[in-house]
């Protein structure tokens, strides 16, 4: 069926999907992932962090290729090798984050890559289109009349009245009155994901992919937003909308389909949808048995003060660690407050974009904060630097472990005594003690039961990710922090390595330490916390405890809009 | 535009008027426009080059070498002038030795992806080396037939300043007004971008230096017909200038921004302006370093100013207040 797709599918039909398949390393992020896109309609793509969206629609755009199955746009296979043959075919990609140059003006933006010449001949319509002279055919193809191609290249001199005269025009269409020469950087946010659309219309496409245009927005900047994508689908132009703003697909979409571990888990018409509905579908994965047990302290909302219970070790106690109180950076997050007890894994759930990393950011001094207070152990550390916070006992394991977390060319040796250097030196002069390094580098390795293999003088980039992430945590270990922020500390890492990463987690807090683990996996929450607070916007929306975890609950307060997160903080008035 | 947002952008040309308001209420001969058409001579080697390293500054690259490529290249000129070929002969092999010795800077930069600091870096020993090798290490002084060049006028107006002018108000319709130009400031603001956009990113930067290593060349033979002699140290330590004529003039060292004109002329200008002014003044000699680094230290701070402020102006928002304005 796939092989041949010359045969007329149904009249309406522009894009389908059938059977695409995709894996990383092994890992299927894609599976059989089947669905048609009818001409002119928005079709809403949900799904939760992980779920394959992206995945899928580089494949769509070119930046990926998958291992099988067929795409097929307007009757014709769809197989684009690069970005730059997507666009030819009709495909715009607008991308959460926008590729814009800020030190550009809107019309070089618009044109950065096939910028009008003097002298160039087009045949009717504009010279506009990426396309390159072996791509005519394809171009020619998928316009009936009003062909647009460049017959020459023209002097490699711009011609800055057609220029003028397109980008004027393109911004009209969405609704942009700005003249054609303003730089970016003078755009706000919702004026900037304009341009990326102008951007998308000057190749004339069929099919525009928007992946979470809203998130930076204001309201009205979406509201104008969803106004000039109306307008666009009443051109005919049909659309990809991707978005964890469940009301915002409901409101825009024709259709919905819902992928979930990388493979579609409904779809269907708008009619047939509801939030609630598309939350069920998300969510409903099966819990792995990949959590290491761990008796947690069972806290009911009321009495939280009076509910630390004692933890199977015996460190745990009633005290608070780590207490954050009314943290507000304008922005960024506003008004967090929590307290982290020892022997806690608190865990903060959210999704990308949400606050979370910012957050952790803030905790841990490499960002400021306007107003609020953050206590370790009763003693104020927001005005310390990240250095003297570390002395003061808090660890963080950033969420990028290649850029922050590690020295990638650095032994194994190196970097586990990076955190704690300043501990081995002596005298005045802060020679290091080769002695007393070892042992704690060799008992850190043994803590963390570092692949054997691995030598400590071996460079760590050439270690797998999961053995990276056990160095950056023996790293910390060495330091004997009391409260951990974890990022994402499983990002990335095979199931064996998580396993080993979890309980290791499970031995920090044993001995006493307080855990804040941020993750973008509600089951590895759920599977590891006493507690879960949900981020969204830069706010705790929804604070929940161990017997009510619910991972409907958890994407529900991640998900939605502001005032029905109001109702979902209150789990009384929510359910 | 708030005053403050003007001053920041406009420094350059703030700086240039203080300058030239101070020397001038010093000294009356300073105006005089003898004294200013020899500021314009003097400054025609150094706008060259400056011009060369603002195209590699905008791609957020560097070019360490190019007073070693001046070297070699009127090394290369010289050598052939005395075993008798044509000036222009000789001229034209020097101009290719520099696109060639940029060429090679460019391979080593894209293919084997070595910092542009460290391949400039050999290239400005390797370069000093092979010129004093093929000069034996001795001076050469040119026939009268070079130095006539430098002195000859058309319309009235020495040859070296005509060919700073060409050259300068080239560049700046190439990095204005072409394809190629805006791109190479899309390259310098973020170069994953660039390549996601559909540019030729390598195709760019290979361009910046081979671009970079002609200006050079360009500049050594202005400056050997006005000196009229190849010595040891000929265009040593000239690439410090032409980057600080550059960033003096508001070029921005983290790519993307700043310009030939005014920008890197004007810099190259100031710095010759206030040698100039300093030698009328019969000011100390040792002074001149001082009082130049002074300048080019207020300039640079005054761009790192300007890139956190942007930054800043910049940073993601994760939610937006509802009554808040646009800051």
């Amino acid at each position: 069926m796939p092989t041949d797709n010359k045969q007329p599918t149904t009249n309406n039909e522009l894009l389908s999907f059938s059977g695409i398949t995709k894996s990383f390393f092994g890992v299927a992020v894609l599976k059989d992932v089947s669905f048609i896109v009818p001409a002119g309609h928005t079709l809403g793509l949900v799904g939760e962090n992980g779920a394959g969206k992206s995945t899928l629609m580089n494949i769509l755009g070119g930046n990926l290729t998958p291992d099988d199955g067929q795409m097929s746009l307007g009757g014709e296979p769809h197989a684009p090798a690069a970005p730059k043959e997507a666009t030819c075919a009709g495909v715009a990609f607008i991308h959460q984050e926008l590729n814009l140059f800020p030190n550009l003006s809107i019309a070089e933006n618009l044109f950065l890559a096939a910028f009008p010449r003097l002298g160039q001949k087009v045949v009717r319509g504009s010279p506009f289109v990426v396309c390159g002279s072996t791509d005519t055919t394809r171009v020619h193809q998928r316009t009936t009349n009003d062909e647009q191609r460049a017959v020459s290249r023209g002097l490699p001199w711009i011609d800055r009245r057609t220029l003028r005269s397109r980008t004027t025009e393109l911004l009209r269409q969405v609704g942009l009155d700005h003249p054609p020469d303003t730089p970016v950087e003078r755009l706000s946010a919702g004026e900037r994901q304009l341009v990326e659309i102008a951007k998308a219309l000057s190749i004339e496409p069929r099919l525009i992919i928007l992946d979470e245009p809203t998130t930076s927005l204001t309201s009205r900047e979406t509201e104008h937003l969803f106004a000039l994508l109306n307008r666009l689908r009443e051109r005919g132009i049909a659309m990809i909308y991707i978005s964890h703003a469940l009301n915002d697909v409901l409101r825009l979409c024709d259709s919905i389909v819902v992928l979930r571990d990388g493979a579609v888990v409904g779809q269907g018409p708008r009619a047939e949808w509801t939030v609630d509905r598309m939350i069920t579908l998300m969510v409903g994965r099966e819990m792995e048995q990949l959590f290491p047990h761990r008796p947690r302290s069972n806290l009911s909302p009321p009495s939280e003060s009076t509910a630390a219970q004692v933890s199977a070790s015996g460190a745990g106690s009633s005290d608070t660690l780590l207490e954050v109180a009314g943290v507000t950076q304008p922005g960024i997050v506003a008004d967090i407050s929590f307290g982290l007890r020892a022997g806690e894994v608190l865990g903060i759930s959210g999704l990308m974009g949400s606050g979370r990393t910012e957050l952790a950011r803030i905790l841990f001094g490499l960002d400021p904060l306007s107003r609020g207070s953050i206590h370790l152990a009763g003693r104020p550390i927001e005005r310390l630097s990240p250095r003297e916070r570390v002395a003061a006992g808090l660890a963080f394991l950033t969420e990028s472990r290649r850029d922050e977390g590690l020295c990638l060319d650095a032994s194994i040796a190196d970097n586990l005594s990076l955190v704690s250097l300043p501990g081995h030196a002596s005298g005045p002069a802060g020679w290091l003690n080769q002695g007393t390094m070892n042992a704690s580098v060799q008992s850190a390795r043994r803590a963390v039961t570092l692949n054997a293999s691995a030598r400590d003088l071996q460079p760590v980039k050439t270690l797998s990710g999961g053995n990276q992430q056990k160095v950056v945590l023996a790293k910390w270990l060495l330091n004997e922090p009391r409260v951990f922020i974890l990022d994402e500390p499983t990002r990335g890492i095979d199931v064996g390595a998580k396993h080993e990463v979890y309980s290791l987690i499970n031995q920090l807090v044993g001995r006493g330490a307080g855990v804040l683990m941020i993750s973008s996996e509600i089951e590895e929450l759920i599977g590891m916390c006493g507690r879960i607070l949900v981020m969204n916007r830069g706010r705790i929306r929804d604070e929940i405890h161990l017997h009510q975890f619910d991972r409907e609950r958890i994407l529900k307060a991640a998900l939605h809009d502001g005032h029905l997160a109001a109702t979902a903080a209150n789990p009384e008035a929510a359910r | 535009m708030k005053p403050v947002h003007w001053l920041l952008n406009n420094a350059p040309l703030v700086l240039f008027v203080v300058v030239f308001a101070i020397f001038g209420s010093l000294s009356p001969t300073f105006l005089e426009l003898q004294n200013l058409s020899n500021i314009l001579l003097q400054s025609s080697a150094m706008a060259i080059v400056a011009t060369g390293m603002t195209f590699v500054l905008l791609t957020a690259g560097v070019d360490l070498s190019v007073g070693s490529v001046m070297f070699v290249a009127v090394a290369v000129a010289g050598k052939m002038i005395f075993q008798g070929s044509p000036l222009w002969v000789a001229f034209l092999a020097a101009i290719g030795v520099g696109v060639v010795a940029g060429a090679i800077n460019a391979v080593f930069i894209i293919r084997l992806r070595i910092v542009a600091f460290i391949v400039t870096l050999a290239m400005l020993f390797v370069g000093r080396g092979f010129g004093l090798w093929l000069t034996n290490t001795r001076a050469m002084n040119m026939p009268e037939a070079v130095t006539q060049l430098g002195a000859a006028k058309l319309w009235g107006l020495p040859l070296p300043v005509i060919v700073f002018a060409v050259i300068c108000l080239a560049a700046h319709l190439v990095l204005t007004r072409t394809p190629f130009g805006r791109q190479v400031y899309a390259v310098g603001q973020d170069a994953d971008a660039a390549r996601k956009a559909g540019l030729n990113v390598t195709g760019v930067l290979f361009a910046v230096y081979a671009i970079a290593g002609l200006c050079a060349a360009v500049s050594g033979l202005v400056s050997l017909t006005q000196t009229g002699a190849v010595s040891p140290s000929f265009g040593q330590q000239k690439e410090f200038n032409a980057i600080a004529a550059a960033v003096l003039g508001g070029v921005s060292l983290f790519g993307g921004r700043g310009s030939v004109l005014p920008g890197a002329v004007l810099g190259a200008v100031l710095i010759q302006t206030v040698e100039n002014g300093l030698v009328i003044l019969n000011a100390n000699p040792y002074s001149y370093p001082l009082v130049t680094s002074a300048i080019i230290f207020v300039a640079v701070a005054i761009d790192s100013l300007r890139s956190r402020l942007l930054a800043r102006l910049n940073r993601r928002r994760i939610y937006v207040d509802p009554g808040a304005a646009v800051e």
